[in-house]
């Protein structure tokens, strides 16, 4: 099919459409960048001009600063650019996630970025797009990750944060300051005691009120005095570089905690000598990933970041037309936390 | 099952020793003897031998879940560890199929024990049906019951503790309880935590007393004249017993190897019944009057059959170094000069000299500790690893006490090699490439010469992990070839020649002591220099 090899190509800026001259979430700085979502690794700073989701606003503009230029397109609305159609879809992975849909002469490519299926109030669920070529993640494309239902998640996590109050210490729990900080404030039950965030989350928490989601009442730890505090009650929110250094030092003893796809592995918990794992994935699990890629209905499917050689051997095995596409993306990764420990 | 299952994840979702001895004693308070025992047998490291073949566990797993062999084996790889992916892959649990829950000893004798008996269809099917009435961590942990390595950071020791603490009975006393072969049954266990059971099974072995390695300088130990200087023996550490005419031989890991050394047993029939001597069994070389290489000795172990040729060609002896029973009486108080009086009047008239003593470190060295170091530099020519510092009056102790015992081996043989190919490790390390494989230069090229896992900081790991993850030439299954560009410096016992490896020796516990930023693999040794340290030996 020559059309799929015109309309989207991989460059070394990125996915590129040359007829639409624009990229899809280019690691260098381009003119013109389409957006699918606000994690540093999608949207980076430095081009001209950005189109992204309407649902993104807040966060992006937290993100990437007053002096970007943003623009808008609400959900689900076409837009066509120098010939080529544009329409953005939600991808379920945070606040404003969307998968970019890109069609020129009834030709049709789905760019999903990071997505999900299972449930999260905090962002619109994904919605299955049909299209000819579907590219998609992988982060946890092997058989071995399989998500439990989150509420069961949740209740960990709250029997967790009452045991450690019991026992006197502070409950730490670490978790991207984008998405996965709010996805957990917005599950998690505030009445068992008072939640406190790191400045990372406290800076994203605003976007997402901002936005309109519901979450729970927060206190940016540093605005109060810390010897003031009983911490032993409390939840701190923090992204994973926040603990090991000095800033952890003021809540005396803890129970550090992380909620991450990669908990599912008891080497990685172990490793990363944490008191308790939970598995809470902003990707879409195994069965998930595939169910999405049938659901497509797609004849193409380029597989991205994480286990793309696996993903795309077991794909072809089913009768799929796959094939692996190098990207910079780094989904979720193991080894401690991308952001700055700002 | 279920207090069980609990009990290992509080287990394994801590490294404090305190908080794991706190898990156990809340398990054993509340399980039922006959579940308890079960408990203290598998977390002691014992497992249930031959119940299913691993490999067919594998493949109804992989089939069960419609993976792929290969699909599989990724998963394999990127977990570490067979029970943990097992558990994973498989579709989740049917709770429709659960028949209530069974307790820990129901499950392993009403459940487990019943499979070894079975033909492989109705085998599959048990499996089958056990799999799916368990969720993924319950899973897990019947992965372990049934394959074994539990891998929980729990010792043997700290079981002890545990059972110690939570009885009131002294820790000793639980050890030697617990020593050489025993059911698993509620009966065992109330006369493990009984406070007055005293009667011992004629075949019981006493917890061995183990040395910890000398750091310090030897003068730091004080009067050289309080202590007795012994060579340090690379053989089979064992316990020899003698009661009601019976011969028991048992290694440190408490396997019964009475069979395996048939000259032992023969000697140890001379000995008065209620005798026990500790010592090591080894290769020996009458006319140099000294061990044979440890190579000669492994060939002799772990075989059904001993042939005639090999009986002829490695005649092993127990070199007796201590008696811990005499004449039917537990003399582990004794100090350590008077036992080995003892010991010598005990081994003095034995015809065989299958039991022997060990020849003596020279005396006059014991003047002082310059000479006793410059004796030290003769272990290699007396095939030995280095001397054993044991304090005059120092009782027989249990488990690895520090400063009455220690061992003060040579220095170990170091070289310089390159990192060229990596696998990811298992448990804890199972997605860093943690486990190496390093080459030495011979002519132009770098050859193979040994795998080494431990000796890194977890940061030093890390730090391997990424340059592998981006040097990466080629992957054969788990194992990565990468670019030689690191240097370590790996340390080992000892070496030998061998026609299984492509570099012609073969080391012993080679380990990293050291990564040597400071040099190019140019620097690294050349094979030379390893062949000629073989010949020095």
């Amino acid at each position: 099919m020559a059309p799929s090899n015109d309309l989207l190509t991989m460059t070394p800026k990125g996915l590129f459409c040359e007829q639409g001259n624009f990229y899809v979430d280019p690691w260098r700085a381009v003119d013109h960048a389409v957006i699918t979502h606000a994690h540093a690794d999608h949207a980076r700073w430095g081009s001209k001009k950005y189109l992204a989701a309407d649902t993104s606003a807040e966060v992006l503009r937290i993100r990437m600063g007053e002096k970007a230029d943003l623009r808008f397109q609400p959900l689900g609305q076409s837009q066509t650019i120098n010939g080529v159609r544009v329409t953005f879809y939600p991808a379920g992975h945070i606040l404003g996630s969307a998968q970019v849909k890109i069609e020129k002469a009834g030709y049709s490519i789905v760019v999903s970025g990071d997505y999900k299926r299972n449930s999260d109030p905090t962002c619109q669920p994904f919605e299955p797009v049909r299209c000819n070529t579907f590219i998609t993640e992988s982060t946890f494309g092997l058989p071995i990750y399989r998500w439990p239902d989150p509420q069961t998640v949740f209740d960990g996590i709250n029997q967790w944060w009452k045991s450690n109050q019991g026992s006197g210490k502070t409950s730490i729990l670490l978790a991207y300051s984008l998405g996965k900080a709010q996805r957990l404030l917005s599950g998690i039950d505030a009445s068992i005691g008072p939640i406190y965030t790191h400045g990372a989350v406290e800076k994203l928490n605003a976007g997402y009120r901002e936005a309109g989601v519901a979450l729970p009442e927060t206190t940016f730890v540093g605005e109060v005095d810390p010897k003031e505090i009983d911490w032993s009650q409390s939840l701190v929110v923090a992204p994973p570089s926040a603990v090991g250094g000095p800033w952890a030092k003021k809540f005396g003893k803890l129970s550090v905690a992380m909620a991450s796809g990669w908990m599912q592995i008891r080497g990685t918990r172990r490793r990363r000598s944490m008191d308790a794992g939970f598995i809470l994935s902003d990707h879409v699990d195994w069965a998930d990933l595939m169910q999405t890629i049938h659901e497509t209905e797609a004849e193409n499917i380029w597989v991205t970041h994480g286990y793309s050689d696996v993903v795309v051997r077991y794909l072809r095995e089913q009768g799929f037309n796959a094939k692996v596409v190098e990207t910079e993306f780094t989904g979720e990764q193991l080894e401690g936390d991308t952001e700055p420990a700002s | 099952m279920r207090d069980f299952c609990e009990l290992y994840w509080r287990l394994d979702s801590t490294t404090k020793t305190t908080e794991k001895v706190l898990a156990l004693e809340a398990y054993f308070h509340q399980a039922a003897p006959k579940d308890s025992i079960w408990a203290v047998y598998f977390l002691t490291g014992s497992r249930i031998k031959r119940l299913v073949k691993t490999g067919l566990l594998r493949q109804w797993a992989t089939e069960e879940a419609g993976l792929s062999q290969w699909l599989f084996e990724e998963c394999y790889d990127r977990v570490g560890d067979l029970a943990e992916t097992i558990s994973l892959v498989l579709p989740p649990k049917q709770s429709s199929l659960a028949e209530g829950e069974p307790s820990l000893q129901s499950l392993i004798e009403n459940q487990l024990m019943p499979l070894r008996e079975m033909e492989e269809e109705g085998l599959r099917q048990s499996v089958v049906k056990l799999w799916q009435q368990f969720d993924q961590r319950e899973r897990f942990v019947l992965g372990k019951l049934m394959m074994g390595g539990f891998r929980v950071g729990v010792s043997k020791r700290l079981v002890i503790r545990a059972l110690a603490k939570h009885t009131g009975i002294d820790a000793a006393t639980i050890t030697h309880r617990l020593m050489g072969h025993w059911e698993p049954t509620a009966e065992f266990y109330e006369e493990l935590v009984d406070p007055d059971e005293n009667e011992t099974a004629i075949s019981k072995p006493y917890p061995f007393f183990l040395a910890n390695p000398l750091k310090d300088e030897p003068a730091s130990l004080g009067e050289v004249s309080d202590w007795v200087a012994e060579w340090k023996w690379d053989g089979i550490r064992a316990q020899v017993i003698r009661r009601e005419g019976q011969t028991f031989i048992w290694s440190r890991g408490e396997d019964l190897v009475t069979d395996q050394f048939p000259e032992v047993e023969s000697a140890a029939s001379e000995l008065p019944d209620g005798t026990v001597l500790d010592g090591e069994i080894l290769g020996w070389d009458e006319t140099e009057g000294r061990p044979l290489a440890f190579n000669q000795l492994q060939r002799r172990l772990g075989r059904k059959k001993l042939g005639k040729k090999l009986l002829t060609e490695v005649p092993v002896v127990l070199l007796a170094f201590d008696l811990i029973e005499h004449a039917g009486e537990d003399i582990r108080e004794l100090p350590l000069a008077d036992r080995q009086t003892r010991l010598h009047e005990v081994l003095e008239g034995l015809p065989s000299a299958a039991i022997q003593e060990p020849p003596k470190v020279l005396t006059e060295s014991n003047r002082d500790w310059n000479s006793l170091a410059t004796v030290r530099e003769s272990s290699k020519a007396m095939r030995a690893e280095g001397l054993m510092l044991k304090r005059a009056d120092s009782k027989y102790q249990v488990g690895r006490p520090v400063g009455d015992w220690w061992k003060w081996k040579v220095d170990p043989y170091t070289i310089d090699a390159v990192l060229i190919y990596a696998q990811r490790g298992h448990g804890r390390r199972a997605n860093l490439y943690s486990d190496y494989t390093f080459a030495v230069w011979k002519e132009e090229g770098l050859v193979p010469f040994a795998k080494a896992y431990s000796g890194l900081t977890d940061a030093e790991m890390r730090k391997v992990d990424k340059f592998v993850r981006k040097n990466t030439n080629e992957k054969f299954g788990p194992v990565r070839s990468v670019t030689p560009e690191l240097v370590f410096e790996l340390a080992f016992e000892n070496i030998q020649r061998s026609t299984r490896h492509k570099s012609g020796v073969a080391v012993r516990f080679p380990r990293i002591s050291r990564w040597r930023h400071d040099k190019k693999p140019a620097d690294a040794d050349r094979l030379e220099t390893i062949v000629a340290m073989l010949e020095e030996d």
